[in-house]
């Protein structure tokens, strides 16, 4: 415990220094929120019925640019054999690993994507149940992107691979967290999505960190 | 099961076994197709396009049946170390892929008469299409690295990982309201389907499974073929530079 403790805080301090990689995560959120009005046309009622999905669609795309970086720079300076050297089991050094990179990149744009609601004028009903589907989303979004980014740990076309094996295992939680914001902005019951993702989020938590050790494992055989 | 996890043995077995397997394979779909075209009747409500029906459902068939052997071949491969298991679950995947394909493309002929659409987001349809992205991510992982074994462990993984996609196909048109229709074929209280549609469609999924058994075979030779010429080629520049030196 005291150990993984230890590696989250190495991660978080790590993902400050290197702030300038977030930042561009976090500005690629909003270049690309800004490119959907101008692409789509700003018709407010228009953009309103659409805000849901395409917020959840940039969250998405967002975090799939960060996920390469996950191990990349550990696996490549040698720290990522001594993480697995340490007494902790390497499955907790993933899960630190994930906390981290939700803390660095799941946290800033759970942060904007309100902010981002309001330029898309959806209505004032779908905010809660916005931020709540995102609270349960993207630390499974996380938590799958450490699946891929370990299977694809020096491969030679790295950030492509990635999306290609994270996107089909995402899907579910766009689809959900999509539609828990319009049935709450229609006055339906939001209850049966939200416990979906939750589900989803419970099922990443226990088997993502088993995946992904297993690959790291291989990666370092 | 062990004895035949030998290559050599393989090899020998796998010469008996494709005549076997190739014409009974033949038989099969050709019938199959005779009596899905012309010894069936059209559907009351579909009419003709009901027989898109004999190459639909048996390929989605296949496309599940093969994924699960993949993650099922490539489990064992990771605990046991077989060196045969990577080797199928190698051969499997584009032959799964293909079938996942013919799936989602005469799908989609039959939806655009019968729904009016080529293609419609429900449960069903999406998750085979998810389905046909994890073959193709699987294939993608083995070339890309330039170590052979770690790209056969990474996708093994995958496909091990991916294999909770495919009780989702399964059900999907269960636990949603999806515009597909639910199994008629493959139900615990028995097939739904009147015995002349019945037929057709089983001698078509008989001799779906025997041609995949063939290319099967035949792709895991060719690998395992392919895996031999490397080495050679290795041993060759090896033994060339040994003799420059002397």
């Amino acid at each position: 415990m005291r150990v993984s403790i230890l590696i989250l805080q190495r991660e978080v301090r790590l993902a400050f220094n290197q702030l300038g990689d977030n930042a561009m995560i976090v500005l690629f959120f909003i270049l690309a929120a800004i490119l959907f009005p101008l692409g789509v046309g700003p018709e407010p009622k228009f953009l309103a019925d659409l805000a849901p999905g395409i917020l959840w669609v940039i969250a998405l795309l967002a975090s799939l640019l960060s996920f390469e970086k996950l191990f990349a720079s550990d696996f490549e300076d040698g720290s990522l054999e001594q993480l697995a050297l340490t007494s902790a089991p390497l499955e907790i050094v993933v899960l630190a690993k994930a906390a981290a990179h939700w803390l660095t990149t799941g946290i800033p744009i759970m942060i904007l994507t309100p902010l981002i609601a309001v330029f898309y004028q959806m209505p004032l009903s779908g905010f809660h149940i916005l931020l709540v589907s995102m609270v349960l989303g993207t630390p499974t979004m996380s938590l799958i992107g450490t699946v891929g980014a370990a299977l694809t740990l020096g491969s030679k076309r790295g950030n492509v691979l990635i999306s290609l094996l994270v996107v089909p295992l995402i899907i579910p939680v766009l689809i959900f967290g999509t539609a828990a914001i319009e049935a709450a902005i229609n006055d339906y019951p939001t209850t049966q999505h939200l416990m979906l993702l939750a589900a989803f989020f419970l099922i990443a938590l226990v088997f993502s960190p088993i995946a992904t050790a297993s690959a790291l494992r291989h990666a370092l055989e | 099961m062990k004895k035949y996890a030998n290559p050599a043995r393989f090899n020998r077995l796998a010469t008996k076994l494709i005549p076997w397997l190739a014409w009974p394979a033949g038989l099969c779909i050709s019938l199959g197709i005779f009596l899905g075209l012309f010894n069936s009747p059209p559907d009351y409500q579909q009419g003709e396009t009901v027989r898109i029906m004999y190459i639909h459902v048996p390929s989605a068939w296949m496309a599940l049946f093969i994924y699960t052997t993949m993650s099922i071949a490539c489990a064992s491969g990771l605990v046991w170390k077989h060196p045969l298991a990577h080797i199928s679950a190698r051969a499997a995947a584009p032959i799964g892929a293909c079938f996942t394909f013919l799936c989602l493309l005469t799908g989609s002929l039959w939806g655009k008469p019968m729904w009016g659409a080529w293609w419609v987001w429900d449960a069903r349809l999406t998750s085979v299409l998810i389905l046909f992205f994890l073959y193709l991510g699987f294939i993608a992982l083995h070339h890309a690295f330039d170590d052979p074994a770690r790209g056969e462990r990474s996708a093994a993984v995958l496909a091990i990982v991916g294999i909770i996609n495919v009780p989702i196909i399964k059900f999907s048109v269960d636990w949603w309201n999806t515009l597909h229709q639910p199994a008629s074929v493959l139900k615990l209280s028995g097939p739904e389907i009147h015995s002349t549609m019945l037929y057709p469609l089983l001698i078509m999924a008989t001799g779906f499974m025997l041609y995949f058994s063939v290319i099967l075979i035949l792709r895991m030779r060719t690998l395992m073929l392919e895996r031999r010429i490397r080495i050679m080629r290795i041993n060759n520049i090896y033994q060339t530079a040994t003799t420059e030196k002397n």
